[in-house]
């Protein structure tokens, strides 16, 4: 753990410094209070891959992705994006968090909430231009939220509230996308909706990144799996990685050997 | 002059310079409250606001002291303002630090900084009065404000403050509004959090030192957060929101002021947090948006369509309906007899909506995906909702079914 060299997937060592993919973390520890929610996790995420983090409630999935972004602090580790520090690359990033993370009361419509996806190309002081709502109501078709550009988003279902933060994200044109739990406690259509935009933004070449809970769909969704409980048990492709033997170590005696045997597993 | 005539006369600024300049010091520290107020109402950071208003107290007495000792007035405003200002950001600072590094709550940390700054403010003016200057009288007011004897310098200070806090407010808009709806997203596309937080409760420190003259710092927080809280009633965007809070904030200082300054024993600050208040219960019981009479009016109405859905399904079903209210309001619309059965409008209705429902059970079966399917509240028409080229392609498609029953 305290080399300086990290090991890829293939055996090859990476150096942290020089690698360009869209995510490598070496030693990545974070922690609230004294107990430690992720300790020193390495991964690396290839270009163009779609990747699932899994684990038990608590393993610290969603902080090994606040982590890494920065948005908790860091107690020891190394992150790069695209080979450079956070803050260098932070355009070619976009997050999408968890949907219970905001007061949904908020005074916005669903425009709003898509536009603030492009705070960032708009700058301090100029106004929002028509172009503007156009590119943020291209980001509302592409996730079937078109219909309710003007709602008030306190009256929006858990799924369409999870498709408007998708949007918002689509309108930062990242290349690197990293969603927290945007399948937790949405409809069928929301999930088809979901799947999809994520499918295509993988088809123009984009990485992404989502922390995910239901097990019997990551082979569908998914290309790559990150298992994490606290500590990183395993990472790599779906076919080799996604064994019974790994979801075991990761979930404990928390996933029965019955439930493990429904899986679809390599 | 009577009270009214008096009132009058000083609402359009005819009752004299004082009480004009009064009026609009107020109006313009208002407008600059009720738009900054705004972002920390939606930050839901009230409290800390009112750390910050009751931590001013000691730079006040503090500073009276500093003057007093070279020799000057010791009542000169901007010093005052600049004392209060470093006191009440030393309490910001101690909050902030507070809540970071130790696991104590946010409110805890108010409640400390809150209670001792001002614990010791207290000591501090009672220490003033005990001094033999013979000029302390006066700084009391800052309690709960005073406009008797304003100088222009005074209300001049106050209208460049406000004024300021009203750019800066324009100026970072949306960084704000990104902090106070998402903190968390908003610091991975760059915006530093902790430093917008900072320049919020900056901007309610600008407001609450040049409110000290007029509103006082006990209330200030009032004058701060009821106009954005009056303004979410009217709208649900953020930008006319900072808008309607300026202008309820603006309103109720200029209202009040001229009150205050009718009757010179009316304290002003209690009387524009009262005026303020006014326009808060007017907004919360009438506002078309999210007042209380309209959300019930509004209640009412989808109950009722509701039950006549209801009753129109259970006639066209055949079932017996025992529910009084659906009963009630068949029969004001002409849909049953006084006996309960079904007239003639009845029967139409009844199976327009039973159609209705089997046309959106084949619709929701064609276009599970469809947002039409999911802006449907299960009873407005069909009509409304989709095009005729779409009924008509539902009502073949439930043709097809009967015929393959059959």
């Amino acid at each position: 753990m305290s080399t300086a060299k990290l090991v890829a997937e293939s055996g090859k060592i990476v150096d942290v410094a020089t690698t360009d993919a869209p995510l490598t973390v070496r030693g990545l520890t974070v922690s609230y209070g004294n107990k430690p929610a992720v300790f020193s996790v390495d991964a690396s995420i290839p270009a163009g891959s779609m990747t699932a983090i899994i684990g038990p409630n608590g393993a610290g999935k969603s902080t090994f992705l606040k982590g890494t972004l920065g948005v908790v602090p860091r107690l020891s580790g190394e992150v790069r994006i695209f080979g450079k520090l956070f803050a260098e690359a932070r355009d070619r990033v976009a997050y999408v968090p968890q949907r219970a993370s905001v007061d949904w009361d908020f005074p916005a419509r669903v425009i709003d909430v898509v536009l603030m996806g492009l705070y960032g190309s708009v700058g301090l002081f100029r106004l929002w231009r028509s172009r503007h709502r156009e590119q943020a109501m291209e980001c509302l078709e592409r996730v079937g939220m078109a219909d309710f550009a003007d709602r008030q988003i306190g009256q929006l279902s858990g799924g369409q509230q999870q498709r408007v933060f998708l949007a918002r994200a689509l309108a930062q044109n990242a290349e690197f996308y990293l969603l927290d739990e945007p399948f937790a406690g949405v409809d069928a259509a929301t999930e088809r909706a979901i799947v999809s935009v994520l499918k295509e933004l993988k088809a123009e070449g984009r990485t992404v990144v989502c922390v995910h809970h239901d097990l019997s769909t990551v082979p569908e969704y998914f290309d790559r799996v990150l298992l994490i409980n606290v500590r990183r048990i395993a990472e790599g492709p779906v076919e080799t990685t996604f064994t019974a033997e790994n979801l075991q170590e990761t979930y404990g005696g928390r996933l029965a050997s019955a439930h493990i045997d429904e899986l679809h597993l390599a | 002059m009577s009270f009214i005539d008096y009132f009058l006369s000083a609402l359009f600024l005819q009752a004299g310079y004082n009480s004009a300049l009064v009026a609009i010091g107020a109006g313009l520290l208002g407008l600059s409250a009720g738009s900054a107020g705004a972002f920390i109402f939606l930050r839901k950071r009230a409290l800390v606001s009112d750390a910050i208003s009751h931590a001013t107290l000691p730079g006040v007495g503090l500073a009276f002291m500093i003057m007093v000792a070279f020799g000057s007035d010791g009542r000169w405003l901007p010093g005052l303002i600049i004392g209060s200002a470093i006191s009440s950001a030393i309490g910001l600072l101690m909050v902030e630090w507070i809540t970071r590094k130790t696991r104590l709550t946010e409110d805890a940390a108010i409640g400390a900084v809150l209670s001792v700054f001002f614990g010791f403010g207290i000591v501090l003016l009672t220490v003033i009065q005990t001094m033999s200057s013979g000029r302390q009288a006066g700084l009391e007011n800052f309690l709960l404000g005073s406009t008797a004897g304003m100088l222009i310098s005074e209300a001049a200070t106050i209208a460049v403050a406000g004024a300021l806090a009203a750019a800066f407010v324009f100026l970072l808009r949306r960084p704000m509004t990104l902090v106070a709806f998402d903190p968390e997203y908003a610091a991975t596309t760059g915006v530093n959090v902790r430093n917008i937080d900072l320049a919020m409760m900056g901007l309610a420190l600008i407001v609450t030192v040049i409110g000290l003259k007029i509103v006082g710092l006990i209330l200030i927080v009032a004058l701060l957060i009821i106009p954005p809280v009056t303004a979410r009633f009217w709208t649900n965007q953020v930008g006319p929101m900072i808008g309607i809070a300026a202008a309820v904030g603006g309103l109720s200082g200029y209202i009040g002021a001229v009150l205050s300054a009718a009757e010179a024993s009316l304290p002003t600050g209690p009387i524009i947090v009262l005026v303020a208040f006014g326009f808060f219960l007017i907004s919360a019981l009438f506002s078309p948006l999210r007042g209380g009479l309209a959300s019930a009016l509004r209640h009412q109405q989808f109950q009722r369509r509701v039950h006549r859905r209801q009753g129109l399904l259970s006639l066209a079903r055949r079932e017996p309906i025992y529910d009084g209210l659906t009963l009630r309001i068949l029969r004001r619309s002409g849909m049953i007899r006084r006996d309960g059965v079904a007239t003639a409008r009845g029967r139409i209705a009844a199976q327009k909506a039973a159609r209705d429902e089997a046309r959106w059970a084949i619709a929701r079966r064609m276009l599970p995906d469809d947002s039409v399917i999911e802006r449907y509240d299960g009873l407005t028409p069909i009509e409304q909702m989709m095009t005729p080229d779409q009924i008509a392609e539902i009502d073949r498609m439930i043709l097809a079914q009967q015929g393959a029953k059959a």
